[in-house]
């Protein structure tokens, strides 16, 4: 139980990270919201069995992640949730395609285990950016961003509330859960034979409460339009983050640099 | 709208599933009055309150607020001159930062972000809570948040003020602070609840609602003061008016 409580205060820790202050956090969010894009244009772009090349992208989370004071475990925990559909897309590649690969010029693999691994890869790492995106920027400006990128509002709306829904569901879901675990002398879980009430119950509550935060946000005024407040100017460091970024991963896209590398060292050696 | 006259006429409503809440409501709020609605638990107070503000509508009768009906085309005028705080605290907090939601209003009214924060300085320092301003609001204390919650509200400047048990689950001090903020606020105020002397040192009259209908309208230290009225209604006189446990003697008051 105590457990359960736990994580569900980790709910709302990617809001949390977004509110702190480093580097990456005060890079202006339309910036971000550009260089995330882009990095997912460019990993969509590669072909299935282009591992090799994907491998340079990695370092773009990786540092973001450094420079904004991020920690690990609650993304990857985050991850996770997704991973066993990304791992579900690409389980047969190995199984039907065995023809050999060449994957750097001293690896070889049979091109379903390529084509599985770049999947893997390109999912983890675009979930990662989306990740990383939100934490650094937090879902509200990034809203403000896709309204200064005139996205319909109907969707940015659709995308705020969705992400709100889904924190009131859980911490309903925390309370009911929490209110039975009192009440029944069971140690763990629900039983099984009161799964239906206790669903049904959460549906009605859930969905009450929502409405109820919607009309609290009438009452104020909201009017289908999220004002981030104060949405600083763009600085000359923000477009250099971009361009910096954005020739990186244009470099990546059209120059294999691990099999450059490679025969770069495999030419010395011999 | 200088004169805001609140006129309910004939309010009835019932929740969807059948439960008739509201009965008949009838009554007029002058401008600067500040009134206390008091009933038992399930009397309709918070389902009358909602409808002052527009979340819910009315099966029959109508509600004004001055000279405007509260119909679904005037919410936002209404909405930009009442202002609601909520039952429960946790549904008017839905930003990340207990700063964030007390500017979400302001915001809204694309006032610039130097009147917001001065807007929200003021309202969080009159609940006394400005020390919050940077901490996250879900993770507050259940006092915590209703004083939060009641500055969201005072950040938008309401005429009228509408508030739904305001006192329930703050600290003596906390509750003494929002009395005497309450009581500098010159504009029309209506306070449902259950702290009779709340309302007995703010309103200088009160209401009181059972079953969906008005029992009583009337000055409050009249009502209040009624033992018989207060025990047929499922209440009690406020602790004030009632005699000394200890001694036995009548406070007068
Ligand atoms: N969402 C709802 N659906 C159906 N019935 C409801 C709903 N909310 C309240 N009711 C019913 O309407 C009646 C009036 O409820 P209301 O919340 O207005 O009472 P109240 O006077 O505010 O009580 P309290 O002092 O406990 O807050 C109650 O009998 C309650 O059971
Ligand atoms: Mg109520």
């Amino acid at each position: 139980m105590s457990n359960m409580m736990t994580s569900l205060y980790n709910i709302r820790i990617l809001d949390e990270l977004a509110e702190k202050r480093t580097v990456i956090h005060n890079i202006h969010p339309l910036m971000k919201v550009l260089t995330t894009c882009l990095y997912l244009i460019v990993i969509v772009s590669f072909n299935k069995y282009e591992l090799s090349g994907l491998l340079p992208l990695v370092f773009y989370p990786i540092i973001v992640i450094a420079l904004a004071d991020l920690p690990l475990v609650p993304l990857l925990k985050r991850m996770l949730i997704v991973l066993p559909l990304i791992i579900g897309i690409g389980l047969f590649n190995p199984l039907f395609d065995r023809s050999p690969m060449v994957v750097l010029p001293w690896i070889q693999l049979s091109g379903g285990w390529i084509s599985f691994l770049a999947i893997l890869l390109k999912g983890v790492l675009t979930i990662l950016a989306a990740l990383v995106l939100i934490a650094t920027t937090g879902m509200t400006r990034i809203a403000a961003v896709l309204g200064m990128l005139r996205v319909p509002r109907i969707f940015i709306l659709q995308l705020l509330l969705t992400y709100r829904y889904i924190s009131v569901l859980i911490e309903e879901v925390g309370r009911t859960v929490r209110a039975y675990a009192l009440r029944s002398r069971r140690e763990k879980g629900v039983s099984f034979s009161d799964w239906g009430s206790l669903t049904g119950h959460l549906l009605l509550r859930t969905m009450e409460r929502a409405q109820r935060v919607y009309h609290s946000m009438c009452c104020r005024g909201f009017a289908g339009e999220y004002h981030a407040g104060n949405t600083s100017k763009i600085r000359i460091e923000d477009i250099l983050y971009f361009t910096g970024w954005g020739l990186y991963f244009v470099l990546v896209r059209f120059f294999n640099i691990p099999t450059a590398i490679g025969s770069l060292i495999t030419g010395v050696v011999k | 709208m200088s004169h805001h006259i609140i006129q309910v006429n004939n309010l009835k409503y019932s929740y969807p599933g059948g439960r008739q809440a509201l009965n008949g409501v009838n009554f007029q709020i002058l401008h600067g009055e500040s009134v206390g609605i008091v009933g038992a638990n399930g009397a309709g107070k918070s389902t009358l309150l909602m409808h002052l503000v527009g979340v819910l509508f009315p099966d029959e009768g109508e509600i004004a607020v001055g000279e405007v009906p509260v119909i679904k085309k005037t919410l936002p005028l209404i909405r930009q001159s009442v202002g609601m705080v909520f039952q429960d605290p946790d549904d008017q907090l839905f930003m990340t930062t207990v700063y964030d939601d007390v500017a979400f209003g302001p915001r809204n009214y694309k006032l610039p972000e130097e009147e917001v924060e001065k807007r929200v300085r003021s309202a969080l320092e009159t609940v006394g809570i400005l020390h919050l301003m940077d901490r996250l609001s879900y993770k507050l204390s259940g006092g915590e948040k209703r004083a939060a919650a009641i500055a969201t509200v005072l950040a938008m400047k309401p005429d009228i003020l509408v508030m739904d048990e305001p006192s329930s689950s703050l600290d003596p001090k906390s509750r003494r602070r929002l009395i005497s903020l309450l009581r500098c606020f010159t504009h029309t105020k209506i306070i449902a609840s259950h702290d009779l002397d709340m309302v007995l040192e703010l309103c200088e009259r009160t209401i009181i609602i059972q079953d969906g209908k008005v029992i009583i309208d009337g000055p409050t230290g009249e009502i209040l003061a009624n033992e018989e009225l207060m025990e047929k209604c499922g209440l009690e006189m406020p602790l004030c008016l009632q005699g000394c446990p200890v001694c036995g003697t009548k406070k007068a008051k």
